[in-house]
């Protein structure tokens, strides 16, 4: 269970997610300051600890289109935020993937700030409205990096296996 | 079934007769490219050697290639110091193509990868920027991946789990009219398809006006694929492919040039007319948000970019400074100007267009990303509207989110330099006869060998 904390529209692109300028920041450790920084007001709220980790963004298509900066995603990590989204911008997909972002594609999502939401048997419920919806699966391949938690240790454990 | 471009080089590239559109194959990697963020991929690759006893090497260091280009010279300490980092690693891994901060070899990524060779028609090749879809146009299957992947690339020569993608198929037929560029082309392309028309797809050029089309225009159009989310852009390569390799690039081993089977198929067809296309504009702050220049005509503009991996070419700055000669910049704007590359920016100079620049009063500044992304140098006060011929006009994007980017060719922005609004190219009248006579013996237009696409406007057109 989690609150939807966020809400946005279509095309949410990585310099709303993380401005351009803050790049010279790289490490998973220091980008969550930076998150949605533009937006003082939830950047201000994330950094106060006012929102629960766990709370979900919900925003409509192509969430996290653009550059291919990581930022992007390991800045909602560092936060234990949750993205819901009609669907999602390639390589932002897949660097969340990467970096283990949870986040889930639901192209009938309709949730409101303030809304509790659940992910229950490959479903979206909306606690506040009553409304369930379906959730679009991952490829199997991309699946296992996930259950593998994410890229680094999948691709420790290929070198370990001698897989190289 | 026939296979498109990119079904054939990934059969290639992972040994099979042929794959299918979903299948998840992983293929060899020809050439991993990172800039800046550089930094985090190293950081990534020892996390991924973190305590498996195992050496952390590179899989192949001449594979590798590292262009500082987001902010060069460094803006910061920080910056300085990430650049630090990864010369140290260069060194230590003995990673050859590396582009440091240099006046004889410095660029932008995209410009330095095709000019020194380093793309090859058929190969895959993966960047840590989403504008790696540029290196398509000289017919390679390339693409943007975060630095995570990029890691793993670095670790396994392969890249992981990729899905073979669909293709659309785009078809340019027609002679671009005076002052409508390749630019307009796929700023055209992308309104159409939308900003995720393209999402997981690959966009495969092909018609009379790409086979026409120099490689500095494919670049601008594959560039900018990834503006309708596509995964790669592609042109089928060519004699022109063959020309550039071989007189551009300095190519000597051209690999077997081979383009999409005759019964392909494709999930969409797009037809432009490009004999009926009108300079283009990306309103803010969506790229997709593409009207014809007239619906723009007026709008004041206070900094005008031309510049970047999309439009700093040779040819963006000709038609630039030959619209631009014996003129003035409108005292309410700030012009600037980035060339491509070092190599670019000497050629620039090589013919004048750089005195002709400053004349006009712009400010030419140092190759790199500069203003592009908003990082350092040119960011825009509140309530600035910019014009720039690079390929985003995300909110926030040149450095500030309460100003307002434009997108246009460098034919369109020199015209709106002078009137310091969006200006019609096809409108701006030309130099003073008598006074273009007194400059022209100092520039030598007919000595270099390079090949400009657009002469110098002798006639202003209605
Ligand atoms: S010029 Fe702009 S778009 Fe091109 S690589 Fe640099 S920052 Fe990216």
């Amino acid at each position: 269970m989690g609150k939807v904390v966020l809400k946005l529209g279509a095309d949410i692109s990585t310099d709303i997610i993380y401005p351009g300028r803050f790049m010279a920041t790289v490490l998973p450790t220091e980008t969550p300051q930076f998150a949605f920084v533009d937006d003082a007001e939830f950047n201000k709220k994330l950094k106060a600890k006012q929102i629960e980790p766990g709370s979900f963004i919900v925003a409509d298509k192509n969430f996290g289109c653009g550059s291919s900066r990581e930022q992007a995603a390991s800045c909602l990590v560092g936060w234990g935020l949750k993205v819901i989204a009609k669907n999602f911008s390639r390589i932002f997909l897949q660097n969340s993937i990467n970096v283990g972002l949870y986040m889930v594609i639901c192209p009938n999502i309709e949730a409101s700030e303030g809304d509790e939401l659940a992910i229950e048997n490959n479903k979206v419920v909306n606690k506040t409205t009553g409304k369930s919806f379906d959730i679009v699966p991952l490829p199997q391949a991309r699946q296992a990096i996930i259950d593998a938690g994410g890229l680094i240790p999948y691709t420790k454990k290929m070198i370990m296996d001698g897989k190289k | 079934m026939g296979m498109t471009m990119v079904q054939k080089i990934l059969a290639k590239a992972t040994g099979q007769a042929s794959v299918k559109v979903n299948d998840v194959v992983e293929p060899k990697v020809s050439l991993a490219m990172s800039h800046e963020n550089g930094a985090l991929v190293i950081n990534q690759f020892s996390d991924i050697y973190q305590g498996t006893g195992i050496e952390a090497k590179v899989w192949d260091p001449s594979r590798i290639a590292i262009i500082f280009d987001h902010r060069v010279p460094a803006e910061s300490s920080k910056t300085a110091g990430n650049q630090k980092k990864i010369r140290e690693f260069v060194a230590k891994q003995g990673i050859t193509k590396f582009h440091d901060i240099r006046g004889d070899e410095g660029g932008i990524c995209h410009q330095i990868l095709p000019e020194n060779g380093y793309v090859l028609p058929g190969s895959v090749l993966v960047g840590t920027d989403s504008h790696t879809t540029s290196h398509g146009a000289l017919g390679a299957f390339s693409f943007g991946i975060g630095a995570t992947e990029m890691a793993a690339v670095w670790a396994l020569g392969k890249i992981l789990n990729v899905e073979v993608p669909g293709t659309i198929k785009v078809v340019v037929n027609g002679v671009l009219p005076k002052y409508v560029e390749p630019k307009d082309i796929i700023l055209n392309l992308i309104g159409k398809l939308s900003a995720e028309g393209a999402n997981f797809k690959v966009i495969e050029f092909h018609g009379e006006t790409i086979k026409k089309m120099s490689t500095s225009g494919r670049l601008v159009l594959c560039n900018m694929t990834v503006e309708a989310g596509a995964t790669g852009g592609i042109v089928p390569p060519d004699a022109e492919t063959v020309r550039y390799l071989k007189q551009e690039a300095g190519v000597r081993n051209i690999p077997e040039l081979f383009g999409p089977d005759p019964d392909a198929a494709y999930e969409q067809v797009v037809e432009i007319d490009a004999s009926k296309l009108e300079p283009q504009i990306a309103f803010p702050h969506t790229v997709d948000n593409v009207k014809p220049v007239g619906a723009a005509r007026g709008i004041k503009i206070q900094q005008i970019v031309i510049g970047s991996c999309t439009n700093g070419r040779l040819d963006d700055l000709a038609i630039a400074a030959s619209i631009l000669k014996g003129k003035k910049v409108a005292r309410s704007v700030r012009m600037l100007v980035f060339p491509a590359s070092t190599r670019i920016y000497q050629q620039a100079l090589k013919k004048g267009y750089v005195a002709t620049f400053m004349q006009a009063g712009a400010v030419v500044m140092n190759s790199g990303c500069g203003p592009c992304l908003g990082v350092h140098q040119g960011a825009l006060a509140d309530g600035d509207k910019a014009l720039a011929t690079t390929n985003r006009n995300f909110k926030g994007r040149m450095g500030n989110p309460n100003a307002e980017v434009y997108l246009c060719s460098a034919a369109t922005a020199a015209a709106s330099a002078i009137t310091g609004e969006i200006t019609d190219p096809r409108t701006v009248s030309p130099a003073p006869k008598a006074k273009s006579k007194a400059v022209k013996p100092k520039v030598k237009k007919q000595k270099t060998k390079t090949k400009i696409v657009k002469k110098p406007a002798k006639k202003g057109r209605k």
